[in-house]
């Protein structure tokens, strides 16, 4: 296979077109949490900088790039500085096989998945690194917690992802979008969806399970020695792989640019398909008002007891389908029901005898009662003198 | 949980703090870590250290209920009642009624400022960002009530000796009504948002326990104590101004952990909520001050007065000479002794539960350090 030089050229072009796409919406993404979040918790977000503060990531880019490059005096220098680039090339190459609609995409490998996976465990190296290069306690730390947590978690998303390539027959993003026409993964196996949605969180980062990162902890994890550019690049990181996985929930389980509409105008496709990622984000975010942060332990024991097994039963319960030709609903039934004895365990075990033992304390609470209030002299002399003059404060 | 040691490894020391987001405020803790599993906790004050005890001699009496209002700068107006009482005990100064209920109203309402200050600030602690939000939220609401009443929003110097400054506004009765309404609906918000939630029930249950008689033995008092079932409570046990008259409840816990360390504020919020309409509904009109010479001098003495602050047993214990300032001012701060119990609660659990454990004492460090 000769490279031919115009081939180069294109692809460059593409590649510096994808990287303007995914850095704009990282920051759409900023914009969008800000916003979010701040309505949820009786705010109103940004609203200086441009319409509804649309450019206040743009002006917070700004201020991070001119802002001094500090690395620490103690710091592996050259590990330091390589260690944004490691976490932030994977989670951008894996856009080059993503289709953004039919006709949208760098690349339609036939490995697309495979690619993916391949690509994104590479970015725990580079968080490891940086925890380790910068030579402080906090950092190690979420060096050491980031690579347990990511890679305990890794394992769930490829068995989901293994899930979708047996239902659609194929490792190619595109393929699997094409057979979702009809239904959706999301309803033939929500199992696996839940899993991959709850695997993603961790796998990006975000709370409940933000807690390489945990600020109130380990004060930014392997973030916490970088400033300026090079921590800018670890956020931008962080918001692409964010929407990575609105944008694979998208394609893998909610039928990409063709479900529910099949096929469409390539403009409207990549609207749907962007409006699906969005949604998944949004949740995401949803799920950040909502939840305190978990527990490494908790974490680690989540992963390992709860998601893996459920993922391995997604696996199981997909091929059992698939080998004896079972109806598609009987696929949605049984992973339903695979799903009900973990959240009957959750409730059975935490909130019932959480409410129990509050109901509990409200009757062993100590009351004090009153005792009548001695009347003052005076007031009885003044209520015979002329009555009705007392007034009510 | 165990304390052994789980690999042949070198610890790790931690300096969390002066500068740390979980402190609140210029605390520090050396942690000795095996991984993430803390053997032990080293806490380490004074930075915010003013010298408020040594200051307070320099000060006439009356001068010196504004430094109590920046000893604990949550609850000022409990700060004062308790430095009042106790200079009201040493010159045997009779309050009139109406003072000791505008008193009862704005040291409750600051108690639920206080509360819900710490459910929103325990809240990210354990990394829930929005309960912080509400809870700064119905404290802004308190804060701009008592703004109307003492002109200030925390320094109020509003309590005096002998009484309060000044009657308070003709519409403080419905407006004082409206805002126990507005602020119950806030606290109930934050309640149905943490309290039964999974993952708060996960990182608080069983975290940091310690039973009644370490709690006592360490000195815990205020809801850290009642957490572990001790319903020892200043207002129920030597009961003080009008609160002989209110019906309340004192909830308590039994476990002894976070969680119920942060259910026994909760509840309390409702309960201070109670008190406060009882309080309006028996409240009548008369002098708001009583009648003292400009210059207070008290007879030599001394006494030991306490009182309960929304962080525990706030202690005062005062020393006349004779002159117009005291000889001696010895504070008790809830905080500081709340504090001792850091270490046997924190010992063998995780990183995160330290930070979770330190978030349920509540701790002021002004009050720490002093």
């Amino acid at each position: 296979m000769s490279l031919e030089l115009m081939d180069v050229v294109w692809v460059s072009l593409w590649l510096f077109t994808l990287l303007n796409v995914v850095a704009v919406a990282a920051l759409s993404l900023v914009w969008l949490e800000r916003k979010l979040l701040g309505r949820m918790q009786g705010r109103v977000g940004p609203t200086r900088v441009g319409p509804f503060g649309l450019l206040q990531p743009i002006a917070d880019g700004i201020k991070l790039l001119m802002k001094e490059d500090i690395a620490p005096g103690s710091s592996s220098r050259v590990l330091f500085f390589v260690a944004p680039l490691l976490v932030f090339v994977p989670s951008y190459m894996v856009w080059i096989t993503i289709p953004f609609g039919r006709d949208l995409f760098v690349r339609n490998l036939d490995l697309g998945l495979f690619f993916f996976v391949a690509l994104s465990v590479l970015g725990i190296v580079g968080l490891v690194l940086a925890g380790w290069s910068s030579n402080s306690k906090y950092a190690i730390l979420g060096g050491f917690r980031s690579a347990a947590q990511l890679v305990s978690y890794e394992i769930p998303i490829i068995m989901t992802i293994l899930v979708v390539a047996m239902l659609a027959g194929s490792l190619s993003f595109h393929d699997v979008v094409l057979a979702q026409d009809v239904v959706p993964y999301a309803a033939v196996q929500p199992l696996a969806f839940g899993v991959f949605l709850l695997a993603g969180l961790a796998e990006v980062g975000r709370t409940p399970f933000d807690i390489y990162h945990a600020e109130s902890e380990v004060v930014g994890g392997p973030f916490v020695e970088y400033s300026g550019a090079h921590w800018a690049i670890f956020f931008l990181a962080e918001y692409i792989n964010t929407f990575m996985v609105g944008a694979l929930g998208a394609l893998l389980f909610l039928g990409g640019w063709r479900w529910p509409v099949g096929d469409v105008p390539a403009a409207a496709g990549v609207a749907l398909f962007l409006f699906k990622t969005y949604a998944i984000v949004a949740v995401i975010f949803w799920v950040r008002a909502t939840y305190p942060r978990m527990r490494i332990d908790q974490l680690m024991s989540f992963g390992w007891k709860v998601l893996i097994p459920l993922s391995f039963a997604a696996f199981v319960v997909t091929a059992f389908q698939m080998f004896y030709g079972w109806p598609i609903w009987m696929l949605t039934l049984l992973s339903l029901v695979i799903l009900v004895p973990p959240i009957y365990i959750q409730l059975r075990w935490q909130r019932t005898p959480a409410m129990a033992l509050a109901k509990h304390y409200a009757e062993i609470a100590v009351a004090v009662h009153a005792q009548p209030r001695p009347v003052p002299v005076a007031a009885v002399t003044e209520a015979h003198a002329a009555p009705g003059t007392e007034d009510d404060a | 949980m165990t304390t052994e040691r789980q690999h042949d490894t070198i610890d790790m020391m931690l300096n969390m703090g002066p500068q740390h987001p979980a402190t609140h405020g210029v605390f520090r803790m050396v942690l000795t870590l095996d991984g993430e599993r803390v053997l032990d906790v080293t806490p380490h004050i004074g930075y915010l250290h003013r010298g408020s005890e040594k200051l307070c001699e320099g000060e006439s009496y009356g001068q010196v209920v504004t430094l109590f209002d920046r000893i604990d700068y949550i609850a000022n107006l409990n700060n004062e009642l308790a430095f009042c009482r106790a200079a009201e005990r040493l010159m045997s100064i009779e309050v009139p009624e109406r003072a000791m209920y505008i008193r009862v109203i704005l040291a409750e309402l600051n108690r639920v400022a206080s509360h819900a200050l710490f459910i929103g600030t325990y809240a990210i602690d354990l990394g829930a960002m929005t309960p912080v939000m509400y809870g700064f939220r119905e404290r802004e609401r308190i804060q701009n009530l008592f703004e109307a009443v003492t002109g200030a929003r925390m320094m109020h110097n509003f309590i005096r000796i002998g009484g309060v400054k000044e009657d308070v506004p003709d519409d403080f009765g419905p407006r004082v009504r409206q805002l126990i309404g507005q602020v119950r609906e806030g606290i109930e918000e934050m309640d149905r948002l943490l309290t039964f939630n999974e993952v708060y029930l996960a990182r608080t249950r069983g975290v940091g326990v310690i039973d009644a008689a370490t709690a006592i033995s360490v000195g815990l008092t205020g809801p850290s104590l009642r957490g572990s079932g001790v319903a020892y409570d200043v207002r129920k046990d030597d009961p003080y101004e009008i609160y002989p008259y209110l019906s309340y409840k004192v909830p308590i816990g039994e476990n002894g952990d976070c969680w119920d360390r942060y259910y026994v504020r909760l509840q309390e919020c409702y309960e201070s909520l109670s008190m406060i309409s009882q309080c309006l509904d028996q409240m009548e009109a008369g002098p708001t001050m009583v009648q003292m010479r400009r210059i207070a001098r008290p007879p030599k003495g001394e006494v030991y007065v306490h009182s309960e602050n929304p962080r525990g047993d706030i202690g005062v214990y005062l020393v006349s000479d004779g002159t117009d300032k005291p000889y001696r001012l010895k504070i008790r701060p809830p905080s500081f002794c709340n504090l001792v119990g850091l270490a046997p609660m924190t010992r063998g659990s995780y990183i995160a539960d330290a930070v979770a454990i330190l978030g349920s004492l509540d701790i002021v460090l002004g009050e720490v350090d002093r």
